[in-house]
């Protein structure tokens, strides 16, 4: 800059304490939320690590999603994104105090999340287990980003948004339009709340939001830290700008319509389906061309990929986004879904994204970050590497084993003898059989655990040896205000100047591959299959299904038989769309752990549940089922009956007016007579026990259909 | 049981252009922005791609 051109020059400062506090935070909640997913890993091999109320696999298996995903992805984008931003804008943050809020407002969330899930506190909805003042509190934290992020680009010096910020934006407004649409929720008391949505409706909803937060929260984001810090770490400009661009449009319209292929064969209607497969396979496009122009981004400097930690964590990240996203699509046809859903393929690929794709670019960037933040060298290079190493030996480790023992019982559901018979028509052989694959998995987490640590160390050391920047100077010509526009100037051009606009944009395109999806699903509410023996629970059935949530049965139980031969021998007649009107929320589940349980009701006696409960291994031998004597001794609470009934009249769920003043007795009545039953098999039970209710719930599960014209007059006389 | 998928599908009056519908919506839309793209002027892309790279403002 020459000295005369000073005076036109702006002086200010870029806030590092903000992104050293979010690496920090990351780092911290990286290492324990991959501990508890260690804890998870281990109790499928060893079930006596199953070892409290509050630690069953049931339990942990969200707090390790949930602090995977939002604590340590999140955080992580945080940090790149508050680092990125204001040097891509040439400001400071709009506002250190929001800065501020949102950190904090974000830790406290996460901390929320920890003292709520270990006690039962969910909604069962996947990824989105929070309650609802959580959730409430996640949409304010999410409007301060927001607010301070608008803000900064309003007032930045840089007249153009550099495609990084389109995704920053992107990820913006459509994480907060997935999150209030999922998040629709009556509450029933401070803890506790009913999904708004029922069965198939819920089901389009909660996997429209599903697949969305893996596309907008843990794929947008880091695209967009990867178009900022890998022409950064290798010093030379993205591949083709061009790409990106098209990469951008294409990506973020597609990738809202996939939300379906997660719920293949299921009572989904099948036009919706076929629509999510469609754009599911579209979808590799953008994602490769993604991928393509971040790789070739090292086009003459793969030398330097040898020599530096940073861009070897970058390419291995990238290419498990190019593996995750060539995968992803062929998991969403239908023949390979029929293989895959359900297993532990399903897991294997999650894992490529997640330890692959969101960690490695992490992990480079946080070696970048730090050594340039502390006017100091990485503190040891010998131990970057060996992070580097130790971490892909850990994924190869988790994903191949996962990968296999998906093939294997995938295979050995389906496969039938000579005599036309369930070859292993015990699904806990198809349990014990992967038990050498789920211990392989624990080590492969171990590692990667390791090499975690071992960063954290690297990354202290380093930050001892130098001086912090808390506030690195700089300076930048003011943004004149010029709005003329020049004729036939490119459109894109006129976009990159208007956030707001961008923002609209953004909107609508994501918004008409929801809208699409879901307008024709909602109408069917009017018109559903009603089929007029299914009748809501009740009170007892209902308090049962509580339970179910509370111990999060569906974490590794399905309640979703799909129309295959090999299930409706196994299980029987499969799931109709109208047998779930009444379910708020849906518990279809994703994985089976164990077996699908929508047809468990009346195929055992009330006394093999009470057993089964108080040591799986009483009725099914080398079982990796948790116990839960704690049902057993636990007095079921109903306090909230009543309310839960009214609550679930006001989302039409049909009770009778009036039948709350019924309700506690009805549920006594129910409750005595599965005690007086249960005495029969000399089991002493008194009937105020939480046990009952889940007995309650599983032998209703999926017996509507089945029941006889006259039964049914019974029922309503 | 077909019967009631079947209802679904008709009961929802033109349900079959649904997916008909969002073939073209993402084909008018990719189309529209490959060839705004392609046209783009040269330069401002160079300048564009080169963003991350000047030296951001910062005092050496």
């Amino acid at each position: 800059m020459s000295s005369t051109m000073n005076d036109h020059l702006e002086r200010f400062s870029y806030d590092n304490i903000i992104v050293r506090n979010f690496i920090a935070a990351t780092v911290i909640f990286g290492v324990i939320g991959m501990l508890v997913g260690l804890t998870i890993a281990l109790q499928l091999v060893f079930p006596i690590l199953n070892f409290a109320d509050f630690a069953t696999f049931g339990r942990l298996r969200p707090l390790h999603t949930n602090a995977v995903i939002f604590a340590f992805a999140g955080n992580g984008i945080f940090a790149g994104m508050y680092y990125s931003f204001q040097r891509l804008c040439k400001t400071r943050m709009y506002s250190d105090t929001l800065s501020k809020i949102n950190f904090w407002g974000w830790q406290l969330i996460i901390l929320s999340a920890v003292a709520t899930l270990p006690l039962g506190i969910t909604t069962s909805k996947e990824y989105a287990e929070l309650e609802w003042p959580i959730d409430i509190a996640i949409t304010l934290i999410w409007v301060v980003f927001g607010w301070n992020m608008f803000g900064t680009i309003l007032k930045r010096r840089e007249k153009h948004l550099y495609v990084a910020i389109w995704f920053y934006i992107a990820t913006f407004v459509t994480v907060a339009v997935l999150h209030i649409v999922n998040s629709f929720e009556i509450p029933v008391s401070l803890f506790k709340s009913y999904s708004w949505y029922a069965g198939v409706q819920d089901a389009l909803v909660q996997w429209w939001y599903g697949h969305n937060a893996v596309a907008f929260f843990l794929t947008t984001p880091f695209l967009g830290l990867m178009y900022y810090f890998v022409p950064k770490a290798a010093n030379r400009p993205v591949y083709s700008y061009k790409l990106s661009i098209i990469h951008f449009w294409a990506l973020i319209f597609i990738y809202i319509w996939a939300g379906p292929h997660h719920l293949l064969y299921t009572s989904l209607p099948d036009w919706a389906q076929s629509l999510g497969v469609v754009f599911s396979i579209m979808v590799l496009a953008p994602s490769w061309g993604g991928m393509l122009n971040g790789l070739l981004t090292l086009r003459g400097a793969w030398d330097k990929v040898r020599e530096d930690p940073v861009l070897k964590f970058m390419v291995v990240a990238i290419t498990a986004y190019g593996m995750v996203t060539f995968e992803g699509p062929m998991l969403s046809l239908k023949n390979v879904n029929a293989i895959a859903h359900f297993t532990d393929w399903v897991v294997a690929h999650v894992h490529m994204g997640g330890l692959g794709w969101n960690g490695f670019l992490l992990f480079g960037i946080f070696y970048y970050l730090i050594p340039k933040m502390y006017d100091t060298k990485l503190y040891s290079l010998k131990l970057a590497n060996f992070h580097f190493w130790i971490g892909s030996m850990g994924i190869l480790f988790y994903a191949l084993p996962m990968y296999w023992a998906g093939f294997v019982q995938s295979a050995m559901w389906k496969e039938f003898t000579i005599d036309g018979v369930l070859a292993y028509p015990n699904f806990l052989e198809t349990v014990t059989q992967l038990k050498y694959m789920y211990f392989l998995r624990a080590v492969g987490g171990l590692l990667y655990i390791i090499g975690t640590i071992v960063m954290a160390y690297n990354l202290i050391k380093t930050a001892l040896a130098g001086k912090f920047i808390a506030n690195e100077a700089a300076e930048a010509h003011a943004l004149t205000q010029e709005n003329s526009v020049h004729s036939g100037e490119h459109w894109h051009r006129w976009i990159e100047r208007r956030p707001i606009q961008m923002l609209v944009f953004s909107l609508i395109v994501i918004l008409i591959g929801g809208l699409v999806e879901m307008i024709p699903t909602f109408l069917v509410k009017s018109n559903i299959p009603t089929i007029s023996s299914v009748k809501p629970y009740t009170p007892l059935e209902l308090e049962g299904r509580d339970l179910y949530i509370r111990e999060g049965c569906n974490n590794c139980h399905s309640q979703m038989v799909r129309p295959f031969r090999s299930e409706k021998v196994r299980y029987g007649e499969y799931s109709k769309a109208g047998e779930f009107v009444y379910d708020h929320p849906f518990l279809w589940g994703s994985k089976r752990t164990g077996p699908d349980l929508h047809r468990i009701g009346g195929k055992y006696p009330d006394s093999w549940h009470y057993n089964h409960m108080l040591d799986p291994e009483l009725t099914s031998a080398n079982s990796i089922m948790p116990a839960y004597a704690f049902l057993l001794e636990n007095k079921l609470d109903i306090s909230k009956t009543v309310n839960k009934i009214s609550a679930m009249r006001t989302i039409g769920v049909p009770y009778p007016e009036g039948y709350e003043a019924m309700a506690t007795n009805d549920l006594k009545k129910q409750a005595d007579a599965i005690a007086a039953n249960m005495l029969k098999d000399n089991i002493h039970v008194t009937s105020d026990k939480e046990i009952i209710a889940l007995i309650a719930y599983l032998q209703r599960l999926g017996t509507d259909i089945k029941a006889k014209p006259d039964t049914l007059i019974q029922k309503e006389q | 049981m077909l019967k009631y998928i079947k209802q679904h599908l008709t009961s929802i009056s033109g349900i079959e252009i649904y997916p008909l519908i969002s073939f073209i919506i993402f084909f008018l839309f990719f189309v529209i922005a490959a060839w705004l793209v392609l046209k783009a002027d040269k330069e401002h892309i160079r300048k564009m791609s080169n963003l991350p790279l000047d030296n951001e403002g910062i005092i050496e």
